[in-house]
């Protein structure tokens, strides 16, 4: 009996080894930042690099990695509990990399404390506050300029003048594009009428499919995609629908007129320069995640959707993107929470 | 009366993973276990379906690899709750971690270096009397509503396995005393709910999706473990919880988008399914009966 409890005791910690093991296999930090001569970039990131939004930032990276720029590890899936300001002191203590690149949200006093104590190293975390002197700057993705084309060309398709948003939470980052894609419908179609509907998750997609059927048994034939799962219930319909932070017409090439896209190559090729030339300074670098230098931007738009795009929509598109770009046109930035029906 | 039919729909489409959960973690409980692992097992499934597919092309070969998925964490299960008789909590809880992580890494591995998602051909509606109707539903959700929850309910009423099952859940030392191998009918039910449970999963991958992203099971598995004592350990019961939490569900996005309705905070109404079926079984889970060895490893000493 006592020979049993002993080795029930040891496929216990067996367990509890294989699924610590299963998890810690999620993030990859092997440490070899801060050798000399290539500037090192650590990155720092809250979820999982899967999440549309830290995977914008990672891949921008590994890019610059790829190019031979930099050298680059990171780790991903910290979480909102604590991890982030151990992980990033171990990490300016003993790799001492040239920049952290990473998100704040959510660990915003952390990130914040550890940047205040290691002021040699470039901290640049994705944030909704502003930057710190001398080394913390900010990022957000700014893409309200390509939503507000996505909306026109929604306005401007729907027959049924009945348009949808799934999103996943109503926080700034979300709401502001949501607003500038129902301002960009309303500006092109006077009548239309913008179902919205959080789903409160970032991650199911499952949920976020429903919201999206739901606007369509409400009468929506063009859904934006803020998360995973809507382009899904569009093309189950035969309906249009807009991606959003990558171009993702390969989903369904005959249901996603564009995508709203966020590009982080901008941001980091100034910071990497900036460091590079010693002369880095903390600041807030949203002008680099918008339209005009190339941060934000619509994916080109699939003339083959099911029921084909009007050329004079596609005009009236590119030129108010010419005069965003231009400086000409402003889209309003609005954070306030839309709500479940707007117009109509 | 156009919008009660849409509900309708949804409510089966959205009842249907559920519907595979609660029959299967039924018979695991039944057998006297609390199987914690359902939310791994049906993300493995949702995993492992859609990565078989992904490399083979074929649907059905995505099924039975959830199958046998949910065979081997069942058998996982087994080992700890049966075979050593550890604590039910933890080893289910460990078990949920383990696979969500392993799957997790695989799918960095072999599906994390391309741009976008990866996308399979997926199954798609059925149409037998024309496009929107309520019949217009995936060829797994006619299979849980007209095969696994009724034969389900049979095989653990009706026949001498399923009397098996009850039994070693009941009165394990009665049921050994009887000439029944207890650990041979808890591994059957763990087996058989982990395969239910994890075909259940892959329907949110191979029919709904036919993609996978992270957090695909987004705690449906927890919602089962609810329904299930909901349901008060009884088949029809905890299907019929698991429709009211689909509909309720169903219909809360349809509210949120009705104009006027931004009066009632949208967190509200998401919160919904489960403040109803919290509020049910507050009103009917009073002297509700566990299984008599419920939890209980079972030792012959």
């Amino acid at each position: 009996m006592s020979k049993m409890r002993h080795r029930s005791r040891f496929f216990m910690v067996l367990l509890v080894v294989i699924t610590t093991l299963a998890a810690a296999a999620c993030s990859s930090d092997d440490g070899e930042a801060g050798d000399g001569d290539t500037i090192a970039v650590f990155g720092a990131f809250a979820t999982q690099i899967e999440e549309p939004w830290d995977g914008v930032i990672h891949r921008a990276l590994l890019a610059e990695e790829e190019d031979g720029n930099i050298s680059y590890t990171f780790t991903d899936d910290i979480g909102y509990s604590g991890d982030m300001e151990r992980i990033l002191t171990e990490v300016a203590e003993q790799d001492k990399p040239d920049i952290v690149f990473g998100d704040a949200f959510g660990n915003e006093d952390a990130v914040r404390r550890v940047a205040d104590a290691y002021p040699d190293i470039a901290f640049v975390f994705g944030s909704g506050g502003g930057p710190a002197d001398p080394n913390f700057s900010v990022f957000d993705n700014w893409i309200h300029e390509p939503a507000y084309l996505a909306g026109m060309l929604a306005g401007g398709l729907t027959t049924t003048n009945v348009v949808g948003v799934v999103g996943g939470f109503p926080v700034p980052e979300v709401n502001r594009i949501t607003n500038a894609f129902v301002a960009g419908a309303q500006a092109q179609n006077e009548g239309v009428e913008v179902k919205v509907t959080f789903i409160n998750s970032w991650f199911d997609p499952a949920a976020a499919k429903e919201a999206a059927l739901a606007q369509i048994d409400a009468g929506a034939d063009a859904v934006y995609a803020e998360r995973f799962g809507v382009i899904e219930a569009a093309q189950e319909k035969g309906l249009l629908a807009f991606g959003n932070m990558s171009d993702q017409k390969d989903l369904a090439p005959e249901n996603v007129v564009s995508s709203v896209v966020w590009d982080m190559a901008p941001t980091v090729a100034y910071v990497i320069d900036q460091v590079g030339a010693g002369s880095y300074t903390a600041q807030d670098l949203k002008d680099f995640s918008m339209l005009a230098k190339g941060g934000a931007s619509l994916a080109p738009i699939n003339t083959s959707v099911v029921g084909g795009v009007d050329q004079a929509l596609i005009d009236a598109v590119n030129a108010k993107e010419a005069e965003i770009k231009s400086g000409v046109f402003r889209v309003d930035i609005n954070e306030a929470e839309p709500a479940g029906s707007v117009g109509g | 009366m156009i919008f009660l039919l849409d509900i309708l729909t949804a409510t089966l489409r959205n009842a249907t993973p559920l519907v595979f959960g609660v029959v299967g973690e039924t018979y695991t409980e039944r057998a006297g276990i609390l199987n914690l692992g359902i939310e791994g097992t049906m993300y493995a499934g949702a995993f492992f379906g859609f990565a078989a597919t992904a490399v083979t092309g074929s649907l059905e070969l995505g099924i039975l690899a959830a199958i046998v998925v949910g065979v081997a964490s069942g058998a996982v299960m087994g080992l700890f709750s049966v075979t050593l008789g550890t604590s039910q909590h933890v080893a289910g809880i460990g078990l949920t971690l383990g696979l969500i992580g392993i799957s997790e890494f695989i799918n960095r591995l072999y599906f994390g270096s391309s741009e976008g998602l990866r996308r399979i051909e997926s199954y798609q509606l059925l149409e037998p009397f024309g496009p929107d109707n309520i019949f217009n539903q995936y060829a797994l959700t006619y299979i849980a509503f007209l095969v696994v929850a009724p034969l389900g309910w049979w095989v653990l009423r009706s026949t001498s396995f399923g009397l098996g099952i009850r039994a070693v859940g009941e009165n394990p030392e009665a049921a050994d005393a009887a000439g029944l191998s207890v650990s041979l009918y808890r591994y059957a039910a763990l087996m058989i709910g982990s395969a239910l449970a994890a075909v259940g999963g892959a329907f949110i991958t191979l029919a709904t999706l036919g993609t996978f992203t992270l957090g695909i099971i987004a705690g449906r598995g927890w919602v089962v473990i609810a329904l299930v004592i909901f349901g008060r350990w009884r088949i029809w019961r905890g299907v019929f919880g698991a429709l009211v939490f689909a509909g309720v569900f169903s219909l809360q996005l349809r509210l949120r988008i009705l104009p006027g309705w931004d009066a009632v905070p949208f967190e509200l109404l998401l919160a919904l399914p489960y403040l109803v079926v919290i509020a049910a079984l507050a009103i009917s889970g009073r002297n509700v009966e566990y299984p008599g060895a419920y939890l209980k490893p079972y030792r012959r000493d």
